[in-house]
């Protein structure tokens, strides 16, 4: 972003407005489609406003971690195709592309929106491991919360393949769904020059003092936290921040 | 027992579904979706662009270089592991060799055109899909091209010749399968992709190179379409 457009931006934030006619913490719209992958054992597209992104659940039998055996796995990854961006390079995952399939990990992991048990299969021998890889078509920003909210679309309709007790039938679909508790949501909140906003296009993401992604569920509870930028941020921020994204988590939560 | 009646119902001569558009992603330059039945491609193209390293440039003309990438959950089986294997990498490669012989990038000396191809969903003949999401997405993306290059898979199921195998069919036990996919230019009928898996008698070969020329032209007038219906759009905003 030039010296200019930052200049620009913060004056339109001051004003409490933004390139596109948005207020400061107006989410674009969002559209959801599900079972967009047959191949998967569930899918999503989510498009809010022209970033989209497709999530796909993979649902394999493997061996509990020795700590755990009686509960199965969860996996989450990002791929920020080259496909989707000028910026984005193919290759192994960069930085940006860990951060975001783990901060989005975390708010799946620690809301325990998955019910670990329920995926074993034979203690200490078999249990289900579930696989959550996300996939960018188009980067128009704010990728983090969109893809966030794409891999709990995916779990919602996953279902279990066929499974003999030695091998799974992926040409079979049962109509047993993932066992899925809770609906984590993450929202990111911005902040340059004193101003909060949420959802930003790729244009306003470049420049910002700080941001906070919460991740939280159905009845408010707070279940990850991230913090980026070069910016400190204080108590005071975090007040806010949790605030304008625990309303935004509750209205995201509905297009589901 | 022969193989009568094809698993989907279809004639032996007759292509899956089609469903073709240009413009999908609009960060890109150029960009188009394709269906064939179960399968799905993305093509986005970016460029001509500046060609990192620079070593690689070539002041004469411009470079195609092409991806070719499955995601993870599109596999009819377990998860695909992410990042290039060594499938992948040939069929960028011939992927490549099948769009190059349209494209004019005279005009675009030292820079590169990149063409990713994504697939979200396979149920084979993926880089016959890719192939012609990635003609629409040049066309769309402007390049400079003398045609639209079409692909489709044809072979042999047990003593069949036919076109467009899906998975169930590549898998057929009984009698032998061959699997051959086919770029081809349209207007002049010389082929740009061909591959082979499988076996096949020579008499069977010819049959099945002719079956995928009429399939690939009609395949072109649907790539044609999805470029028409994009700037159809356009023109009514």
């Amino acid at each position: 972003m030039s010296k200019d457009s930052k200049t620009n931006l913060i004056r339109y934030l001051s004003e409490e407005k933004r390139f596109d006619g948005r207020k400061l913490d107006e989410f674009r719209q969002i559209e959801i489609e599900y079972n967009v992958s047959k191949t998967a054992e569930g899918s999503a597209r989510v498009k809010v406003g022209e970033t989209e992104v497709i999530a796909g659940i993979k649902l394999e039998m493997g061996k509990p971690f020795p700590d755990t055996p009686d509960e199965g796995a969860l996996m989450v990854g990002t791929e920020l195709l080259p496909l989707s961006s000028p910026d984005f390079e193919a290759g192994p995952p960069g930085i940006e592309a860990i951060e975001m399939a783990r901060v989005v990990d975390r708010g799946l992991r620690e809301s325990k929106a998955i019910d670990n048990k329920k995926l074993c299969v034979k203690k200490g021998e078999k249990v289900w491991i579930i696989s959550v890889d996300i996939c960018t078509i188009n980067n128009q920003g704010n990728l983090l919360d969109v893809c966030g909210l794409a891999a709990i679309a995916a779990l919602k309709v996953a279902k279990f393949p066929g499974f003999d007790g030695e091998r799974v039938d992926y040409k079979t679909h049962t109509d047993e769904p993932v066992p899925l508790l809770k609906i984590p949501i993450p929202v990111t909140v911005f902040k340059l020059s004193g101003k909060y906003f949420v959802d930003p296009t790729s244009e306003e993401e470049q420049e910002y003092d700080s941001r906070l992604t919460v991740t939280t569920i159905e009845d408010g509870t707070i279940c990850a936290l991230q913090k980026g930028g070069d910016a400190p941020i204080t108590v005071e921020d975090v007040d806010n921040m949790v605030s304008i994204a625990l309303r935004k988590a509750n209205e995201i939560r509905k297009s589901l | 027992m022969t193989y009568k009646k094809r698993y989907d119902g279809r004639n032996f001569t007759e292509s899956r579904e089609i469903e073709a558009k240009a413009g999908v992603i609009k960060r890109a330059d150029g960009s188009a979706y394709f269906r064939i039945g179960n399968t799905v491609a993305y093509a986005a193209v970016y460029g001509p662009r500046e060609l990192h390293p620079k070593f690689m440039q070539n002041p004469e003309r411009g470079i195609l270089r092409c991806s070719y990438n499955m995601m993870p959950f599109s596999g009819q089986g377990e998860r695909v592991r992410p990042g290039q294997n060594r499938r992948a990498r040939e069929i960028a490669m011939v992927t490549e060799k099948a769009l190059l012989p349209v494209l004019n990038l005279e005009n675009y000396p030292n820079a590169v055109v990149d063409v990713f191809i994504e697939l979200p969903q396979t149920d084979a003949g993926s880089r016959c899909a890719g192939i012609c999401a990635a003609s629409i997405a040049l066309a769309d993306a402007g390049i400079e091209m003398k045609d639209l290059v079409g692909a489709v898979s044809v072979g042999r199921v047990d003593d069949k010749v036919l076109v467009d195998l899906d998975y169930s069919e590549e898998a057929h036990e009984e009698g032998g399968t061959a699997d051959i996919p086919i770029a081809l230019i349209p207007s002049t009928g010389e082929m740009t992709l061909l591959q082979m898996d499988g076996e096949i008698t020579k008499e069977q070969l010819i049959n099945a190179l002719n079956m995928a020329k009429d399939a690939i032209l009609k395949i072109n007038i649907e790539q044609k379409n999805a470029l028409k219906n994009k700037f159809e759009v356009v023109n009514d905003e």
